[in-house]
């Protein structure tokens, strides 16, 4: 604790710190020399090419590593959502993942290819990550957006010979323009113009602009003179900030800013060999011990060294003010007042008493929440969180939330920061790069279990949080080919289970439209087809959405059976009936295939029927189309068409049970009761006689009823009679055949208007057949 | 509203209050005040869970029903749809928002997503360029809904067909969720036991997801001693077979014949009523409107008579209507001032118990009116004889007894490998199809499959009779293997029947001894496994699990230490059965049955993923193509 300000080095007002991030896990065998470095902003990987490529993350864990076998590259940089961007010198520029997988490649263009790169710079704007190239023959070829290619070749640049002094683009009012020096001269060229400026106030004796240096946030520029001056001033050459003579006359290796974000002191570095210079108001000279590499941050200055990692930065005010010595702010006078309670000193309640009363307890809490966000060491991070606590007992009213919400920052800033991930995120570059940005770059290197486990802890709502991750986990391994569905679980092992149980049911789902759109069709269905469960999934969608596809689907996997059921289902949707007809002669040949021989035939006949009741339709003006067999013949039987029905009843094979019923019943239906008793003698009929019996009660004809009963057999009898309201003939029947059941259901059908000898008949007769 | 439901042994209102309290901050997470718009399939399971009175609290003003074209016009702040993740909905939505008005007061539109969000829905709702109107999209996740005490559906009407059809194994996965809420809330069941495909993927998604959560272990002394996960396809025969209880009845009376049933209520025709509208409660209702009656233990009558086989109702409503006049006349009897104080005070709950009697006798009467009471059932030798007990034939309830006849002679066995000429006949009058799928369905599972030249004739029938379309429900009943070719030469339902006791010969149904009385002889196979579980154990029936299709497992869950439930003498066991593929009201009565056995020492709480019967089960394997 005592220590904390002993890396502060003052500047001016503020003081700058040097905090280790990492030491490094690369074994590099000349640390960083003669190597060509590439390192992305907000923690991002670290890239180097020479004559192997490799990818590392912050803090040095390898990530990907393979000798280089194309062109030299001669620039490396990262794109915004942390692909590998190497640009060779015809322009050619190839994009690998972060895992070292190629990914694709395009060409800066024929100018560039004739004329050859001379240097190239990586840049990010809000349109994404774009390229920009000064070629041999002193032309600037730019693309703003690599996802969206459009090249832009600059205006010449009157006088320029070779490479410029030094350049930069830059992002001003939604442009992206070039800044280049050459000599003493200053450009900038946009689209359509190349128009010469001077920064004010530039210092005289400079001859050449060697170094030049944009913001971040495009917002400031710096240039180094051959004569050691650095101008600091707007980026819009406005205005002036500084000047500092830094009294070194060699061009420098590498420039960067180094400003907090509402900070009033403009600051740079400059690196040299073995020199780093941090210059705002005054200057600051840090010596150092290996070759090094500087990354440009939102609030500080990263600096990769071969053994270390470290971020220079402006200490923030809340940590000044606590950590200031002999500072009297209340934060600080808050956290002493903690130390001495955690003592059990009765110096605790004075300090809180003059914090208290000066009333400035609720601004010591917020200072002490605040300067914890900034600081790296989880154990400061604690003691100003706890002593922020403490303040906050005496307080009431006191809204809770921002304690909360930083404890949570820090809980997952620390995880992240966690030398196995490698993410060397300050707070302020969280707050600006988002949970889910975070969460984004967690996947992109695959480190699911940890981006669940973050959405679960913020409690990021499923859909965005876990449902998202688990979705592009499960492309990651759709896509490299692995059985996913049903070979998951032996390569899942210990913590990803976690994700394999949730992912095979209704993620599987949107992961097949995700693939469906970013795959072409031919691999997609291959893909499918060793996932019985996501095919089906599939199948499904396309049912609802993309009828055509499903047909294609059965189609690559030989499906005839399914295919039939398609066509069959694709017949009903068509008006004209040559065109049903065809689609059900497709769905015959594909029955055929399968070996079912029944929906074959059965589809063969219906195709028969629908003839012949078009021709029907035509001849006789029936509306028969689209009837069933059964409802045809009852059509044709009610409308005395009797030759053609016995035509199809043949033709069909009906049995004859059912042509017997059918026709009695139609008979029936339309009162034709001569027609019926001639269709009865005609033959022995299949069905028996009762049903003529109840058909005819059935039209309410016991008189035509009557004719029948004596036809029917002996088991039906009593029915029969039953049915015509004759229930002494019933009473007759059921004693001759001396059966309990049916004299008790004659019995049941008696009213105390019955006759009574007959009851006592009948209750005798039930006795001795129950006696049997 | 929610009493009944912590009656039972388990407290399922606990359930029910977490499903509440998760709807009240959804509803307060859009201020001001607001209107529904609602799915309509959703108004059910809804209802279960919030009346009007929580929504009105938390400012709803309004209720819509879901459909085309405008909104009705509603001075609200806010719209909220409640919806299931389906496509054609978000074409409505989409419709809705698009028409709005906006120039005349602007709302703000909301989704509730029922029981989870869609992907694909939102991109549909962004395809049609709604998406950017929307505030607020969110899911309820509404798995398991209490019906009753004991009693836990998730009303996923296609899960059968999903998982056995289209395997779509969504609703396996809801399930496993659920699964999951239930052990948080009433701890975590040390055993699972489970039969068939669904159920080992079921326990193996709910024993993974407990690894996942292994940080974050409940504290909670387990009410459940186990889980039973059940395959609906292990037991096919079950769901085919005509229902005899008097809730089944009822049910199945209230959608055929009204077409009307409110999952927990049901409507009756006014007019079977207007007799005793002067004596029951004066209601609400409009005499025009039909009348709405609570199905659920909450209703006391119905709670005692719902579970009997529907041969036996008439005995018990009867006993019933005396014991209320009885208490009646205790009035004369009343002397003193106490007595007739005392009198009075129970005068309440006597009138609604006459109200209640008198509805059930309607309820009773109308069923009568369908099946003519012809159930006098009588044994004899062994053989069933039907009487008719019928003042004029009536040909309606002779084809009710004909079809029992034919269903009870495939159960046991009779003629099933031969064409019944009783579904022949019926082809050939053109009875309802469904009637005709379920008899060949069930000729076929009692003969584990039909032979080719049987089965073709039967297919043959149907499409001519029917028509050529149902070739699609047809290949859909092969494909579930609800009818299927008879593959080997051997048939093992008998071995089945016999082992498990499928057919009881004297089944009594005034006062029944085995759960067969709820099929009048018939114990469903799902029962019977359960109660072989319970006692003596499936490792005395291993070969007939092995007939059945999926695997039998049996799986243990760590319980954190000192849970470990110490039972008291003859304290009984609480079993948590879950039907994945729906259940039917006769093996829900049977386990009421079982539970109810006082020496049976096993108390059952049913789960499933929807309540079904033979007809609403068959016909959602039904596929019609439509005409243009």
């Amino acid at each position: 604790m005592a220590f904390i300000t002993a890396n502060w080095n003052p500047l001016g007002e503020a003081f700058y710190r040097k905090i280790e991030l990492y030491e490094m896990g690369w074994s590099l065998r000349d640390g960083l020399k003669d190597c060509l470095v590439a390192a992305a902003p907000y923690g991002g990987p670290i890239g180097d090419a020479r004559p192997q490529l490799e990818i590392y993350s912050s803090s040095g864990t390898n990530m990907a590593s393979f000798p280089w076998k194309s062109g030299p590259v001669r620039q490396l940089g990262w794109t915004v959502c942390d692909d590998l961007l190497c640009i060779q010198e015809d322009g050619t520029v190839l994009i690998y993942d972060l895992f070292g997988a190629f990914k694709r490649h395009f060409s800066m263009g024929n100018e560039v290819v004739q004329n050859q790169m001379l240097e190239a710079k990586v840049f990010h704007s809000p349109y994404g990550t774009g390229v920009a190239i000064v070629t041999g023959a002193s032309r600037f070829t730019l693309a703003t957006n690599i996802d969206d290619l459009k090249l832009r070749r600059l205006p010449e640049v009157p006088g320029l010979q070779g490479a410029p002094s030094c350049w930069a683009v830059l992002t001003q009012d939604r442009q992206t323009k070039v800044l280049l020096a050459n000599g003493a001269d200053l450009y900038i060229l946009d689209n359509t113009s190349c128009t010469p400026v001077t920064p004010p106030g530039l210092s005289p004796q400079a001859c050449s602009i060697v170094n030049m240096a944009v913001s971040f946030s495009y917002k400031y520029l710096a240039l180094f003179t051959d004569s050691g001056h650095l101008w600091m001033g707007s980026a819009n050459l406005k205005d002036k900030l500084s000047e500092v003579d830094t009294k070194v006359r060699t061009p420098p290796k590498q420039m960067v800013w180094c400003r907090r974000p509402k900070s009033q002191q403009p600051s740079v570095v400059i690196m040299w060999d073995r020199l780093l210079l941090v210059a705002g108001e005054r200057q600051h000279k840090y010596t150092l011990d290996e070759e090094s590499v500087c990354v440009a941050e939102l609030d500080g200055v990263r600096i990769v060294g071969g053994s270390r990692h470290e971020l220079l930065q402006e200490v923030p005010s809340a940590c000044q003010d606590i950590f200031k010595i002999a500072s009297m702010a209340p934060g600080a006078l808050l956290l002493e007042a903690h130390k001495e309670y955690d003592k059990s000193s009765q110096k605790a309640d004075e300090y809180l008493r003059e914090i208290k009363e000066q009333s400035v307890l609720g601004e010591a809490v917020r200072q002490c929440v605040e300067a914890a966000g900034y600081e790296h060491e989880p154990e400061t991070q604690k003691t100003l969180l706890r002593a922020a606590s403490f303040g906050k007992c005496f307080l009431s009213n006191y809204p809770p939330e921002p304690f909360v919400s930083m404890c949570r920052d820090l809980k997952v800033l620390n995880a992240v920061r966690d030398y196995t991930v490698g993410i060397p995120l300050t707070h302020t570059q969280y707050k600006q790069m988002t949970v889910q940005v975070l969460i984004d770059r967690l996947v992109y290197r695959k480190l699911y279990p940890l981006a669940i486990e973050i959405c679960r802890y913020l409690k990021t709502p499923e859909y965005q949080g876990v449902s998202r991750v688990l979705k592009h986990w499960a492309c990651a391994f759709c896509q490299t080919g692995v059985n996913f569905l049903d070979d998951m679980g032996p390569i899942m092992s210990g913590e990803n289970q976690t994700l394999h149980s949730t992912v095979r049911t209704s993620y599987q789902r949107s992961m097949v439209t995700y693939l469906k759109n970013e795959m072409n069709r031919g691999d997609f269905f291959m893909t499918l087809r060793n996932q019985p469960v996501a095919l089906s999934l599939y199948r499904q969608f396309c049912k609802h959405q993309e009828q055509d596809t499903l047909k294609d689907l059965f189609n690559q996997d030989d499906d005839h059976q399914e295919l039939g059921n398609f066509y069959v289902k694709a017949s009903y949707k068509e008006k004209k009936l040559e065109a049903r007809l065809s689609l059900l002669q497709s769905a015959v040949d594909e029955y055929n295939k399968a070996k079912n021989e029944f929906a074959a035939k059965a589809t063969e006949e219906e195709m028969k029927l629908l003839r012949f009741q078009r021709r029907l339709d035509e001849e006789k003006g029936e509306a028969l189309l689209g009837l069933s067999l059964q409802e045809t013949l009852h059509a044709l039987l009610t409308s005395n068409f009797h030759k053609q029905a016995e035509q199809l009843y043949r033709d069909f094979r009906v049995p004859d049970k059912r042509y017997w019923w059918l026709k009695l019943t139609a008979l029936a239906e339309k009162d034709d009761w001569e027609e019926m008793e001639k269709f009865a003698k005609s033959k022995k009929s299949p069905i028996g006689y009762l049903p003529f019996v109840e058909v005819c009660v059935k039209q309410h004809n016991k008189y035509e009823a009557k004719k029948y009963v004596s036809k029917v057999t002996p088991e039906q009898k009593v029915k029969a009679h039953l049915a015509i309201g004759d229930l002494e003939g019933a009473a007759e029947a059921a004693i001759d055949r001396r059966s309990e059941g049916e004299i008790s259901t004659v019995l049941s059908r008696c009213s105390p208007t019955t006759d009574r000898a007959l009851l006592e008949r009948l209750n005798r007769a039930r006795s001795t057949a129950s006696k049997k | 509203m929610s009493a009944h439901l912590s009656y039972g042994r388990v407290n399922l209102n606990i359930l029910r209050e977490a499903a509440r309290k998760e709807l009240r901050e959804f509803l307060d997470k859009c201020a001001g005040s607001k209107a529904i718009v609602w799915d309509e399939y959703l108004t059910g399971p809804f209802g279960l869970i919030a009346q009007y009175s929580l929504l009105k609290e938390h400012e709803v003003e309004k209720m819509f029903t879901l459909k085309g074209g405008r909104l009705p016009a509603a001075d609200v702040k806010n719209i909220i749809f409640f919806v299931r993740p389906r496509l054609e909905l978000m074409d409505i939505i989409a419709e809705n928002v698009i028409s709005e008005d906006k120039m005349h007061s602007p709302r703000d539109f909301h989704i509730l997503f029922v029981p989870r969000r869609s992907m694909l829905c939102e991109q549909r709702l962004k395809e049609q360029g709604v998406l950017g109107s929307l505030i607020n999209i969110d899911e309820y996740i509404l798995d398991l809904i209490p019906y009753d005490g004991d009693l836990l559906s998730m009303e996923s009407e296609g899960a059968f067909r999903e998982c056995y059809l289209e395997s779509d194994q969504t609703s396996l996965y809801h399930t496993a969720k659920g699964l999951m809420t239930l052990q948080a809330l009433y701890g975590t069941i040390p055993q699972i036991f489970g039969k068939g495909e669904c159920a080992r993927h079921v326990a193996n998604m709910m024993l993974r997801m407990k690894r996942e959560f292994a940080g974050s272990q409940t504290q909670i002394l387990p009410v459940f001693d186990s889980l039973l996960l059940l395959d609906r396809n292990i037991d096919l025969l079950t769901p085919l077979a005509t229902q005899l209880t008097y809730e089944d009845n009822l049910r199945g009376l209230c959608r055929f014949v009204y077409g009307v049933l409110d999952l927990c209520y049901v409507k009756l025709p006014p007019e079977k009523f207007a007799a005793q509208k002067k004596q029951v409660e004066v209601g609400k209702d409009l005499p025009t409107e039909p009348k709405k009656m609570q199905l659920n233990s909450a209703e006391e009558l119905y709670a005692e008579i719902r579970d009997k086989n529907f041969n036996a109702i008439g005995a018990a409503l009867s006993k019933k209507a005396k014991i209320i006049s009885a208490a009646f006349e205790e009035r004369h009897n009343a002397k003193t001032v106490g007595e007739i104080k005392q009198f009075v005070s129970q005068l309440p709950h006597m009138q609604a118990a006459r109200s209640s009697l008198a509805n059930h006798t309607s309820i009773a009467e109308l069923i009568k009116d369908i099946t003519k009471r012809l159930l006098l059932i009588l044994v004899d030798r062994g053989k069933w004889i039907f009487s008719l007990f019928l003042s004029h034939s009536d040909s309606a309830s002779e084809a009710f007894f004909d079809n029992l006849t034919v269903e009870q002679e495939f159960m046991t066995g009779v003629d099933t490998d031969k064409v019944n000429t009783y579904i022949e006949d019926c082809i050939a009058q053109k009875d309802p199809l469904i009637k005709i799928l379920r008899l060949v369905c069930m000729q076929s599972v009692c003969n584990n499959g039909l032979k080719q030249k049987i089965l073709d004739y039967y297919k043959r029938e149907i499409l001519q009779t029917y028509g050529y379309e149902h070739m699609l429900t047809l290949n859909n009943l092969e494909k579930t293997g609800l009818l299927k070719p008879q593959t080997s030469t051997r048939n093992n339902y008998p071995t089945i029947r016999k082992t498990l006791k499928l057919w009881m010969e004297d089944a009594n149904e005034q006062n029944p001894n085995d759960i067969s009385y709820v099929y009048s002889g018939y114990a469903p196979l799902s029962i019977r496994l359960t109660q072989v579980l319970a006692r003596p154990g499936w490792r005395s029936i291993e070969e007939v699990l092995k007939m059945l299709p999926g695997p039998h497992f049996e799986e243990r869950q760590q319980l954190p230490a000192g849970l470990h439930k110490k039972r008291q003498q003859g304290e009984n066991r609480t079993t948590l059965v879950f039907f994945l593929g729906g259940v039917t009201y006769a093996e829900i009565a049977a386990l009421r049955f079982l539970s109810q056995m006082e020496d049976g020492g096993t108390e059952y709480i049913i789960a499933t993923t929807k309540l079904i019967n033979g007809t609403s089960w068959i016909k959602s394997l039904m596929d019609r193509p439509e005409a243009p």
